[in-house]
């Protein structure tokens, strides 16, 4: 079958193709002394100037973690982590004072944002043309290692009464807000991973939308590892008060190095009533190079609660990139008739290895959640759906319905399936599909008698299989991510 | 599980005096048994293949041989074809030679009882064990270094340990079996434990069909611990039902590892409608190019008892097919489990593979606990599964109500349809008559209704 081994030919052309945010910024940087112990701790507290209930609240993770052991359930394999041979706290030493503006902000950190094609360029605006004529309509929050670097837009969103900025700044300027929501979700002995989080976590995003209020722009974070040995953990809390409305997109990509470095994140979503999130991930960390050395490990425990009647939760994710992605986005849809989506393309080439899903609990009366996930699989990697629908006896009425859909594309990967499905509710309806198949040759045929080259062909027919979830993004990065899909196949595809 | 210390009396007092003790090959198999008891031990819930199935159970239960009394010619014996079978029947465990009806069989064709086969020549009974193939305690290519992961490698440990009776059949090449072999398990004893072990060989181009009736009369909190073997040669054709419908106080744990290879076929049912706890964990290995198997259940349960449906298709070589249906309804505080899993191996390509499970709820306290599994590392592949849950259709209900069919009449009407797609899945038509009527019968203790009610809202 000659188009089958021409589609492996491409993909093997992938492994020549160059991951395009491989490089590196010369930056100084205000590195912690490797190793995790609690002065480690107590030191990222101290620089970050923490209160005493933050500092031991650090504390009491970092000692539980020590009880725990890593998890080994995924299908995942790698060396163990050696968590003494990392920096956890490294922060570019220009932005140590604070910058008032972009303008303060060291040129080689914006030169980075430029050649990222982040919409930081919105910086432009913000530093100069006071009310500049079109409205940009992303304000960003970048981190960059440890730290967040710039928050875009802060005014336009004060004058809504909306908090954008750094975790560790709202820390400071709102404590009873993160004190009363910081692990109310996903609390400190969830998982070996988000426990670590919690003891060294660095930095972040920290939104907060006011009741009946609707985010006029999109708000954004972009997260880059730039320094070397030092592991990202960064901390997400978004809360939507009653009536409220934001759409929320990440990013986040990291130099190309022969060493895997730890990302582990925690995203806490809290939707009061008749709120609604939408969180949409675009990640695109380093995967490796083709012979699978280097690249990030991405162990990021993701949840959202749905505590208000009514209220939404909608999660969105493009995966491309890591070594190795652990995530699985939730909804605890705790409140009646509130409503969970996860949607996700993960798409793995080379060695990586992709261990992703979502997993819905229905509490309340007449929740619905729906889950359609794509995985695509090339060249040696492994991708694998796990999930879990749960439906508990007051959950009267409760809706699921999960379709998870896998693309093998050349003989040496793999795709993998393992959802988990509990009912206790009689009137709760749960549907579960899932299909595993190659790119059908007919398409390809299709395709190509039309005059596509091969590589488009395969380029249109994976974006096809992706349509479902890639429609779900923001208008301002569905582009992006469309061609990142055919980036991450590429040389060749799209 | 009563204390491993009273298990170690039990098997220490037992030993000496099973068949074939002495005599080298038996003792290694029964030793070796013992000792993956030992290591594995009692699955629990943290193992991922128990993970909705607890087993705390097993420790109110009373692991000596259960005390049948002497043959009772008086039971009353269920079959598929009455007096058309080659039949063994095993009262409490124990082969009773008395109720069996073996009959003519046809050149090339063994049926024997394990214990027979063991004190005419310990030999060949071991030789013949051991050429089956045992359960794989791991289940996937690429599990983690999880050792909890393992299947129900202490429960078959225990059957190996106190190896004596089951049943041995072997069709020899070429050779179509007319009449099905029926292997009859009957509870009578009020309680006690028995571990059969049930070996079917069909070689090369051979034809059977093999129904097992799990029955009480009279039995009571007795506990079954089953582990078959069976092999399926080149082009040759196995048809295996089973019925499990013991007393509903029962344990039953039931294990079937099944090779097949090229061009050969398995096709097995399982009805689940007994049993306070009963779990069947059936492994399909497709060794050969052009295999194919069919694995369908149906299960009714309601009180608080528990049903597990456990599946494993492991496609090895390319061109292999395999199709799963498992349906049940869950009544009651009633609790149903299914595990189903497909591998589709490097090589497997051309694998075709489809999956359907669904539950239907009929109580407020019901639950299901489902898990459909994919792993697949071959591209060429058609591989699917489907998982619904739910209660039945209103819109369904109301159409038949408003046909002047009574509320009851309708529901049961509806629960015999849902699962009557299972038994459409046997190819047998004996057989499938004889699926059909148990479902209905099950669906009549589940809903107060009887077929023939059914039938005539129908004719109406």
């Amino acid at each position: 079958m000659a188009a089958t081994e021409q589609t492996v030919e491409q993909v093997r052309a992938v492994t020549e193709q160059k991951y395009k945010y491989g490089f590196t910024t010369e930056i100084e940087s205000d590195l912690a002394p490797k190793g995790l112990n609690e002065d480690i701790v107590r030191f990222i507290s101290a620089k970050k100037g923490e209160p005493e209930w933050l500092l031991e609240w650090r504390l009491q993770a970092y000692r539980h973690w020590l009880t725990m052991e890593e998890p080994t359930w995924a299908m995942v394999d790698f060396p163990k982590i050696d968590y003494q041979d990392s920096h956890y706290y490294a922060a570019p030493k220009a932005a140590k004072d604070k910058p008032k503006s972009l303008d303060e902000v060291d040129p080689e950190l914006l030169a980075t944002y430029e050649k990222l094609g982040i919409p930081l360029k919105e910086q432009a605006i913000l530093a100069g043309v006071e009310g500049a004529g079109d409205m940009p309509a992303v304000a960003v929050d970048a981190v960059f290692d440890s730290v967040s670097v710039a928050t875009t837009f802060k005014k336009k969103l004060e004058e809504k009464g909306i908090i954008f900025c750094s975790i560790s700044e709202a820390i400071r300027e709102h404590p009873e807000l993160v004190r009363k929501y910081l692990g109310s979700v996903v609390p400190y002995s969830d998982n070996y991973y988000a426990t670590l989080n919690c003891a060294v976590f660095t930095d972040g995003s920290f939104v907060y939308i006011p009741k009946g209020v609707r985010c006029p722009m999109e708000l954004s974070t972009y997260f880059r590892i730039n320094a070397s040995n030092t592991g990202q953990f960064e901390r997400t809390l978004i809360i939507a008060d009653e009536g409220s409305y934001v759409s929320y997109l990440e990013g986040c990509t990291a130099p190309m190095r022969d060493e895997n470095q730890l990302h582990a994140a925690v995203v806490e979503l809290v939707a009061l009533d008749d709120a609604t999130i939408k969180y949409s991930t675009v990640q695109n960390w380093y995967p490796g190079d083709e012979n699978g050395k280097g690249g990030i490990y991405n162990f990021v425990t993701k949840r959202g609660a749905c505590r208000g009647r009514n209220s939404k939760i909608s999660w969105t994710q493009v995966e491309t990139g890591s070594a190795i992605t652990w995530k699985y986005p939730s909804c605890i849809l705790q409140g009646d008739n509130s409503v969970g989506e996860f949607y996700s393309v993960a798409i793995t080439n080379n060695y990586q290895q992709a261990d992703t899903g979502t997993k819905m609990i229905h509490i309340g009366k007449n929740t619905r959640s729906t889950i359609v996930a794509k995985g695509i699989s090339a060249g040696k990697a492994q991708s694998t759906y796990r999930g879990l629908v749960r439906i508990l006896p007051k959950a009267e009425g409760a809706r699921n319905y999960t379709q998870c859909d896998s693309l093998l594309i050349g003989d040496k990967c793999g795709a993998h399936t393992v959802p988990y499905i509990e009912s206790r509710n009689r009137t709760a309806r749960v549907e579960h599909e899932a299909t595993t198949a190659k790119i059908s040759e007919d398409q390809l045929f299709y395709c190509r008698a039309r005059g596509l080259s091969e590589e488009d062909a395969v380029g249109l027919i994976v974006n096809g299989f992706c349509r479902e979830v890639l429609k779900e993004l923001p208008m301002e990065f569905a582009v992006e991510a469309q061609k990142l899909v055919a980036i991450s196949l590429e040389g060749s595809v799209g | 599980m009563a204390a491993i210390a009273t298990l170690k009396d039990l098997y220490e007092t037992l030993s000496p005096g099973l068949p074939g003790a002495g005599a080298a090959g038996l003792d290694r198999l029964r030793a070796d048994g013992y000792a993956r008891f030992l290591s594995d031990g009692v699955p629990t819930p943290k193992v991922e293949g128990w993970k909705y199935t607890n087993l705390r159970d097993l420790a109110g239960v009373s692991l000596a041989p259960a005390q049948t009394t002497a043959a009772n010619t008086d039971i009353e014996l269920p079959s598929v074809a009455p007096g058309k079978t080659h039949r063994l029947v095993f009262v409490d465990g124990v082969f009773n030679a008395a109720l069996s009806a073996v009959g003519t069989l046809p050149r090339g064709v063994t049926l024997d009882s394990l214990r027979d086969l063991i004190e005419s020549s310990p030999a060949t009974a071991a030789e013949v064990l051991e050429r089956f193939p045992a359960p794989k305690a791991d289940t996937g290519l690429r599990v983690g270094p999880n050792p909890g992961r393992g299947q129900s490698g202490g429960l078959v440990g225990l059957n190996g340990a106190f190896l004596a009776e089951g049943a041995v059949l072997t069709v020899g090449e070429g050779v179509t079996l007319a009449q099905p072999v029926e292997i009859v398990f009957v509870a009578a004893a009020a309680d006690g434990t028995w571990h059969p072990r049930l070996l079917i060989d069909v070689a090369a181009g051979a034809e059977v069909t093999v129904a097992e009736h799990h029955v009480a009369r009279g039995g009571g909190a007795t506990f079954a611990n089953i582990v078959s073997g069976v092999r399926v040669a080149e082009g040759a054709t196995l048809r295996h039902a089973k019925f499990q419908e013991e007393a509903e106080t029962a344990l039953h744990l039931a294990s079937v590892t099944a090779t097949v290879a090229a061009s050969a076929t398995y096709e097995t049912f399982i009805l689940t409608t007994g049993g306070r706890l009963a779990r069947t964990d059936v492994q399909v290995r497709l060794e050969g190019s052009g295999a194919s198997t069919r694995v369908s259940g149906a299960y009714g349960v309601d009180g608080s008892r528990h049903a597990d449906f456990t599946s494993l298709i492991d496609h090895v070589s390319p061109n292999c097919t395999s199709r799963e249906v498992v349906k049940g309804v869950i009544d009651g505080r009633g609790k149903a489990v299914f595990q189903g899993k497909i591998i589709v191996r490097p090589d497997a390509q051309k694998t075709d593979g489809h999956q359907l499970n669904r539950a239907l709820l009929l109580s407020d306290t019901a639950e299901i606990d489902a898990k459909p599994e994919l792993e697949i590392y071959a591209d060429d592949v058609k591989c699917s599964h489907g998982a619904t849950a739910g209660e039945l259709d209103e819109e369904a209900l109301f159409y038949l109500r408003a046909r002047g069919i009574p509320a009851d009449t309708a529901r049961a009407l509806l629960i015999a349809a849902f699962l009557d797609e299972v038994a459409g899945e046997i190819g047998d038509a004996a057989l499938r008559a004889y699926a059909t009527a148990r479902i209905q019968d099950r669906i009549g203790r589940l809903t107060g209704i009887t077929v023939d009610a059914v039938d005539a809202a129908v004719e109406e």
